[in-house]
């Protein structure tokens, strides 16, 4: 229950800020937003021993009986240690914000998007149903946008937060066709479910293509190879939003998701493969490519799709261990998805502490280009000291978090390679060499941040502002992500022991409990540990290449590195755009006559062929009621009505001859003994009458129609067909029952529920839902009207979208 | 639009009151007898439509200071809000409850969430109709 409202919290939050924002104008607002991270990093935080001890906790809110949809929480160790990240990254960045931006900016929307990202993020690692993850999922997709266009009037921002959207939002898509797949094999939405009875599915044709959708969905979200190219663009946000959702948090969901998903898929030779191939080569361009941006905040976009790739290829190693079920073996290459996870802590940690360096060089000196800076130890030590710990630890020296994990990882690689599954062999061994020629790369452009920035000449010419060190407040959360570096290097185990073994047992139910499942961490192995060469190796190779980098910085100018995944993808854009432009150019003509053709057209085509393929033309009078005099009177005046509107003369007279034909219809209703529908019709004709009235005042005068007979037979062929149909639809309707009526079922609504009204019982609770839905469409409609008419350019005037 | 007409303007004075009348019965009686949020609301903004058509957008306006859209906002509000509100009493979304009271002018009259739901479908025809009328017509 109180993880239920968790989720709701940060919502409930955002709804508030808007209003406390036309109180208090000023940067003080975030300090009441940092509340809601922090309290709800408390509650997640005291459930760490509870958790620790092998708990779970899950609670349902019953929702969508038919369609299997409910409103599910589930903590374990997995979305504990997610929500933990969520919520703790999140206070610090939101503290770090309140430095950050200026009171200028629109501080009210930046939070309100935040804290719709967080509900969202919070919903995605704590949700159970797959229906109610993939809605979250989508929600953080379009916070991101949101984020990312916050300085919308730049043009790269708002190319780089359609570029996330569209790409994160079609793996999104793939993702829900994935999940339906499950569905419509297990038969349930619930991840929990699906764990525990997957195993009778796995041949089923659907199982490989649930698998491949889902990692789809996976992939796009955590910017691997190829989709990875909306991380660097994502870049236009502000930096604590970079800091907070593209390194931090949004980007793992696909990690996430992968490692809620190892239970069902893994195991698997092509999960195996793909998760773990992607990974590595993901780690190995994306390293590879951060060494050769100039944009500090580029290199670490660049540095988190790396990052990113290797926790995803250890999750896919780590998968291995759910082929073989209990064995020696399997324990072994679990270790991987513990490397995997104490990676993305020690990730977290490291990067985002970087990206705030980052953002406090922008803010203080303008600029972020490595070139421009230089020599600024002497002026910002705090901030030095910071960004060498975070680069040395995500570079894998000690004595840092990221040495331990790094570690972690080769010692994985290492064991991958004595795999007896899935024909290992040589595979296993490039994906040594790959992943160490990655953490090379990794190595130099650590070590460019470092000393580029903070080491060499100082060139106040080439900085807009002077240098100084940062204020206090904005030191403060870098300060503590940097402590937790250090932290977690000396005191690994108690992050071991309380979040990471309950996180094993939620990736490996069927090894939960497993002796050494969750291995002690230790920093040292000893001289003839694999991994510890491999990390000397690192740094020698690093280093040489790191100080003779402009010899071979000739590379990146060679033929591959030339083809560019952006301008195929902006090419395809413009193609898309042409091409749909070119289709609607088609058909879209501009006049209402023509739309009026294509409707009725279709109707007829369909209606009509619907009616002669059943063959259900047949038609029955022998149930009907005589008709009486005044029903003859009544329809006498209708076809008067309809035939002068044929020939009226002005818009007036067609109007009134309309309401005509609709008043006569409630006089329908009225001899039929339908009051309600009566009262409804007379009441609408006369809105509507005098809603056209209103409309075509404006139109001008009523022309001649001129066009060639050939149309206006065509036309009137179509209007004929079309009237045709609708009487044979009416008459075969009374005439053929295929099924049982349900009327019956409303007849003792007044039991049912409590109303002897059956139309308004349909209406207020039978079917509640199609009026509450049909309430909302109103009223956005009635706002679509009002938008489009008092927000329409004025003659002259400018578009809003211009402004 | 502004239409001078002595007689139909005092006529409007009072069937205005009768039509709105009839409107809230006809929302009242719609549990058991013909009538309901929808048609209540039509019926009410119909009225409103009256006035519009009789007296000019300003003098209306200056009579009745609603937004409109915010009622309609309103009405949706509370469509939606009872449908949440029964999922928080643990029970299916939209699950309307009704009971039995004693009241001090009405006697024993039942009372159900039904009434606010249609409420909220009454307000958001109201709002939206009298919005879409009258932006329309300012934009001349």
């Amino acid at each position: 229950m109180t993880i239920s409202l968790s989720i709701f919290i940060p919502f409930i939050a955002a709804i508030f800020v808007p209003f406390l924002y036309k109180r208090i104008q000023s940067r003080k607002i975030g300090w009441f937003v940092l509340l809601v991270p922090l309290m709800l990093f408390a509650t997640l935080a005291s459930f760490i021993p509870s958790i620790a001890k092998g708990e779970t906790y899950s609670h349902t809110f019953r929702w969508i009986e038919s369609a299997g949809i409910h409103f599910t929480t589930y903590l374990d160790g997995l979305s504990l240690i997610f929500g933990l990240l969520i919520t703790g990254v999140g206070s610090l960045v939101i503290l770090y914000s309140i430095y950050y931006l200026s009171e200028r900016e629109s501080l009210g929307r930046f939070y309100v998007y935040l804290l719709l990202f967080m509900g969202a993020m919070l919903g995605v690692v704590l949700s159970d149903n797959l229906m109610v993850l993939y809605v979250f999922w989508e929600l953080t997709s379009i916070s991101s946008f949101l984020l990312i266009a916050f300085w919308y009037h730049r043009k790269k921002s708002r190319y780089g937060a359609q570029k996330s959207m569209l790409i994160t939002v079609s793996g999104g898509i793939a993702m829900l066709a994935g999940f339906i797949m499950l569905h419509t094999m297990t038969g349930t939405y619930s991840v929990r479910e699906i764990v525990v009875t997957i195993g009778q599915y796995t041949d089923e044709p659907l199982f490989v293509f649930a698998m491949l959708l889902v990692l789809l969905g996976a992939f796009t979200k955590s910017a691997q190879f190829p989709f990875h190219i909306w991380l660097p663009d994502a870049m236009e946000a502000p930096t604590p939003v970079s800091a907070y959702l593209h390194s931090a948090t949004m980007v793992k969901a696909g990690i996430y998701l992968v490692a809620r998903f190892t239970p069902i898929f893994g195991g698997e030779m092509t999960w195996f493969y793909i998760v773990s191939s992607v990974g590595i080569f993901t780690l190995f361009w994306g390293s590879f490519n951060a060494v050769k941006q100039t944009d500090l905040k580029a290199l670490l976009a660049y540095s988190t799709i790396s990052q990113l790739g290797l926790v995803m290829s250890l999750f896919g190693l780590g998968s291995a261990a759910l082929n073989e079920g209990h064995s020696a073996n399997s324990i072994i290459y679990a270790q991987a998805t513990f490397a995997a996870l104490f990676h993305l802590i020690n990730h977290s940690t490291f990067k985002g502490a970087l990206f705030m360096v980052v953002g406090i060089l922008d803010h203080e000196l303008g600029t972020r280009d490595v070139r421009r800076l230089g020599g600024l130890m002497a002026f910002m030590p705090v901030t030095f000291s910071i960004a060498l710990i975070g680069s040395f630890s995500m570079a894998g020296l000690p004595p840092f978090n990221g040495f331990l994990s790094k570690e972690m990882f080769f010692e994985s690689l290492v064991n991958a390679r004595n795999l007896e599954l899935f024909d290992v062999g040589t595979m296993g061994t490039i994906f040594l060499i790959v992943a160490w020629l990655a953490s090379v790369f990794t190595f130099v452009y650590s070590m460019i941040i470092v000393f580029q920035t903070f080491f060499g000449e100082f060139q106040p010419e080439r900085i807009e502002k002077p240098s100084r060190e940062a204020p206090f407040g904005m030191l403060v959360a870098p300060s503590i992500l940097a402590i937790l570096v250090i932290g977690i290097f000396f005191f690994p185990n108690s992050i071991g022991n309380y979040l990471l073994r309950p996180a094993m047992a939620a990736v490996y139910p069927t090894l939960a409990g497993a002796e050494g499942l969750t291995p002690q961490i230790v920093a040292w192995h000893g001289f003839n540990s694999p991994a510890l060469l491999m990390t000397i190796g690192v740094i020698i190779l690093g280093a040489v290449l790191y100080k003779f980098y402009r010899y071979w910085r000739g590379i990146y100018t060679i033929a591959p590195m030339t083809w560019n995944l952006d301008a195929a993808f902006n090419a395809n854009l413009i193609l898309l755009e042409k091409a749909s432009h070119f289709f609607t150019r088609l058909y879209m003509k501009g006049y209402l006559k023509d739309y009026l053709v294509y409707i009725f057209s279709f109707f007829i085509v369909v209606v009509g062929g619907a009616i002669l393929y059943t063959g259900s033309y047949t038609f029955d009078f022998s149930n009907d009621a005589p008709i009486t005099a005044n029903e003859y009177l009544i329809v006498l005046a209708m076809v008067v009505a309809g035939l002068s509107m044929l020939f009226a003369k002005s818009r007036m007279t067609a109007i009134i001859l309309n309401g005509v034909l609709g008043y006569s219809i409630a006089f329908f209703f009225v001899v039929f003994r339908a009051p309600d529908l009566a009262l409804t019709q007379a009441v609408v004709e006369t809105v509507t009458t005098a809603l056209f009235l209103l409309c075509f005042y404006f139109l001008p005068d009523w022309k001649k129609e001129r066009s060639p007979i050939r149309t206006k037979l065509l036309n009137g062929l179509i209007a004929f067909a079309a009237g045709t149909i609708v009487t044979v639809l009416a008459l075969t309707v009374q005439g053929n029952k295929m099924f049982e009526s349900i009327s019956v079922y409303f007849e003792d609504s007044y039991q049912l529920a409590g109303g002897k009204n059956i139309v308004n019982t349909i209406l207020g609770d039978f079917r509640a839902f199609d009026t509450m839905l049909e309430v909302v469409v109103l009223f956005i409609a009635g706002i679509g009207v009002f938008t489009l008419i008092k927000l329409k350019t004025r003659k002259e005037g400018q578009d809003f979208e211009d402004q | 639009m502004k239409i001078n007409d002595v007689i139909l303007q005092t006529v409007t004075k009072i069937v205005v009151f009768i039509i709105l009348t009839f409107g809230v019965e006809l929302f009242l009686s719609g549990h058991n007898n013909p009538g309901g949020g929808f048609i209540g609301g039509l019926v009410l903004s119909s009225a409103f439509v009256l006035l519009y058509l009789v007296h000019d957008i300003e003098t209306v306006h200056k009579g009745i200071p609603f937004d409109f859209k915010k009622i309609a906002a309103l009405g949706a509000f509370l469509a939606v809000g009872t449908g949440i509100g029964s999922a928080l009493f643990g029970k299916h979304f939209l699950t309307q409850a009704a009971g039995h009271f004693t009241l001090p002018v009405f006697g024993e009259t039942e009372l159900s969430t039904v009434l606010v739901f249609e409420a909220g479908v009454a307000l958001t025809v109201v709002g939206v109709v009298v919005t879409i009328i009258s932006t329309i017509s300012e934009d001349v």
